[in-house]
């Protein structure tokens, strides 16, 4: 039985200059290289197969798995994408990752290139975190100067080379194949598949995608071994994770740990939620657990199992470990119309649902949130949420709808109460900021 | 090839080459060369559309195409320094709406706009994953975290004054053009700014040193699934000999009390 914290990709984050390459050294990083280049690439492949590493940027596919699906008769070559393009609301792992200990994931990123047998590869980080881009530009550099990229990496006649690409402010980008479109320099809109990016990928060739957690993960389980990394974790989500942890909370912030801790714990752990103005501590109303594409919970699941099956079991989904707690000071509608909002204008436009649909679901909504909603108004959400779920290229629209079917299921009051109250009478706004405010209702 | 009029100097044309030459298929390389152009001319000119468009071989409707998809491409003069203020869900609530309100009165400007001086480009922003911050702020896409409104105009007050301010946990903040360069792919020398982690980031990793825990040791390399058949002696003896340092850290770390620690499960 493991520790109930187990800090992996977080371990040395306390390190003065972590995000140097002799510093990342001290704690034996890169000795997870020299082992996998004396490895033959099924073997890698094999490797991370039955570790059971399952993808840690939301849908959970076995990552082995995904590697394996590149074809070996393909004449266009290979690539690795890494998705650093972190958008998802409540998510905030893999930015304090990078920017405290990049080369764990530029050590990743050769080790999989080798497994997938790769010569050239891209993180494409998202814009707007200028730091985190200098950081791993920083790394990467440093890399090659070691010889960890290049010509012929240790000897091995193996040959990478890594670009760190920074996007531009798209959320729809974090979205694999839009991902790879705004990559060659286009429009972030998604593909139909198949094809899938196995096959036709970037630049139509054979292209693995991974999130930053999946292939950072990776140097451990190298070093670690299937049974060490399987020794955390339940059955079938083995291994550690970054479980983030923000909002109406006495700490939040980054807990790594193994697969199917739950929020009572995590939450014990931090001291529980924020106390409120006479002291006691406030009460959980809802939460996410994995971004705002996942359904929302409420306090009757605080002791679901934080893993891929416990979470879908609950009725959602583990998405990215972004749990979002909100107190019994927030309204829900209010926050559900913000996510909706957000949908509507990161929409790429390209599926007719999805671009009408969360258009529409805006308007109702806001009509809701002003006490202004008319009768019928919850019937035509689902409504609205039925015709846009499933029926388009990517999960950008399903996910629009997680938070309303969900809000709707757990609070279906507060949406009538919108009929004729506006939501800041109902939950005054200031009294749910972390900065003391006079409430006035 | 020919290139249109340009004011694009020589050097920047070679820059925006040289981002070409990075990637397999040269057209991969408009974004960053769309952020070089912002970072050179303040924001993405008709001008600098055109130039990206005869460089790469494109028409000016694809590169525009390209250059209003993405928020980050500014389509009019930019001020100095470019706030951002997450107004997503859990900011918003946390008390970004009450930031970007205030800040809105304080500079007299709305969204997207930029203060009569010149200096300050309001924006409110989406999710920039920095949640267990919130409320969140970011100058020139560096992190200001948790903000209050009081902080939030004493930013803003410091930036328009051209004092120095630093990330809460970044480097300095320099000016929008300048991290717009570092974003098209030319390092500024300052990654080495600021801490590794700060705050929220580090308290899992607090807690877990507190009571002593840990990820399990590494094994010796000769108990490792498969491992005898695949290593070089080097290799091993180099692993053997890293697990061993690696274990002895992690029980200095947590204290004499590691088993007790961990049965306190």
């Amino acid at each position: 039985m493991s520790d109930v914290l187990t800090p992996v990709l977080s371990a040395n984050w306390a390190d003065d200059r972590a995000w140097t390459l002799p510093v990342y050294a001290e704690r034996g990083g890169y000795e997870a290289l020299r082992t996998a280049m004396a490895m033959e690439p099924a073997d890698l492949i094999t490797l991370v197969k039955d570790s059971g590493l399952r993808g840690r940027g939301g849908a959970g596919f076995p990552t082995g798995m995904k590697w394996s699906f590149i074809p070996t008769d393909n004449p266009n070559p290979t690539y690795l994408v890494v998705n650093a393009d972190e958008s998802e609301p409540g998510t905030c792992k893999d930015i304090p990752l990078m920017m405290a200990n990049p080369h764990v994931l530029v050590e990743g990123v050769i080790i999989a290139a080798r497994a997938i047998q790769a010569q050239r590869a891209f993180i494409y980080v998202r814009g707007e975190v200028l730091h985190v881009v200098r950081r791993l530009r920083a790394a990467v550099r440093e890399a090659y100067e070691a010889g960890y990229l290049g010509p012929n990496i240790l000897g091995s006649g193996m040959n990478l080379d890594l670009v760190v690409h920074a996007g531009a402010g798209a959320y729809i980008c974090g979205e694999e194949t839009a991902l790879l479109d705004s990559l060659e320099g286009r429009r972030g809109q998604p593909r139909l598949r198949p094809p899938f990016p196995a096959v036709a990928g970037l630049y139509a060739s054979p292209t693995v995608i991974n999130n930053v957690e999946s292939i950072a993960s990776v140097p451990a389980i190298v070093r670690g071994g299937i049974d060490w990394f399987g020794s955390m974790g339940t059955e079938k989500s083995k291994g550690f994770t970054l479980y983030s942890l923000s909002g109406h909370v006495k700490r939040p912030g980054q807990y790594e740990a193994p697969l199917g801790i739950t929020l009572r714990q995590l939450l014990d752990l931090g001291g529980g939620l924020r106390a409120n103005p006479d002291g006691s501590s406030s009460e959980l109303k809802f939460w996410t657990p994995g971004g705002s594409s996942t359904p929302l919970l409420t306090a009757e699941h605080l002791d679901v199992p934080l893993d891929y099956e416990g979470v879908g079991a609950a009725g959602s989904m583990l998405g990215t470990k972004a749990l979002q707690v909100f107190d019994q000071t927030t309204s829900v509608v209010r926050c559900v119309l913000r996510w909706t909002e957000f949908y509507k204008h990161e929409s790429c436009g390209k599926c007719t649902p999805c671009r009408e649909g969360t258009w529409w679901l805006v308007q109702v909504l806001r009509r809701l949130d002003e006490g202004q909603g008319r009768e019928g108004d919850i019937e035509l959400l689902l409504d609205l949420c039925d015709n846009i779920l499933g029926r388009s290229f990517c999960a950008l629209g399903d996910g629009a709808t997680s938070p309303i079917t969900s809000a709707i299921q757990y609070f279906r009051d507060e949406f009538e109460a919108g009929m004729h109250t506006p939501s800041r009478e109902l939950f005054p706004p200031a009294a749910s900021t972390l900065f003391p405010q006079e409430v006035t209702a | 090839m020919t290139l249109p009029d340009t004011t694009l100097d020589e050097q920047t044309i070679g820059e925006l080459r040289e981002l070409m030459g990075r990637y397999p298929q040269a057209r991969s390389a408009l974004l960053p060369m769309l952020h070089l152009v912002q970072s050179v001319q303040g924001h993405v000119t008709a001008e600098g559309i055109q130039t990206c468009a005869e460089l790469l071989g494109l028409s000016a409707a694809e590169v525009s195409g390209v250059a209003t998809f993405y928020t980050m491409y500014k389509r009019r003069p930019m001020g100095t320094h470019h706030v951002g203020v997450c107004t997503n869900t859990l900011c918003a609530v946390m008390g970004g709406d009450v930031i970007l309100e205030r800040l809105k009165d304080h500079l007299g400007v709305g969204n997207d706009e930029t203060t009569d001086d010149g200096q300050v480009t309001l924006e409110h922003i989406e999710c920039n994953a920095a949640c267990d911050f919130a409320p969140v702020l970011t100058v020139n896409w560096e992190f200001m975290d948790q903000q209050t409104p009081e902080s939030a105009v004493e930013l803003v007050d410091r930036l328009r004054a051209g004092e120095e301010v630093r990330s809460t946990r970044g480097a300095t903040i320099t000016s929008w053009r300048e991290a717009e360069r570092v974003l098209a792919g030319f390092e500024d020398g300052r990654a080495d700014e600021g801490p590794a982690a700060a705050g929220p980031s580090l308290v899992g990793l607090e807690i877990a040193h507190e009571r002593g825990w840990a990820a399990p040791d590494y094994p010796e390399q000769a108990d490792r699934d498969g491992s005898d058949t695949s290593k070089t002696k080097l290799g091993a003896d180099e692993q053997a000999d890293t697990s061993r340092a690696e274990s002895e850290t992690v029980a200095e770390q947590s204290g004499a009390d590691v088993e007790g620690g961990k049965s306190d499960e």
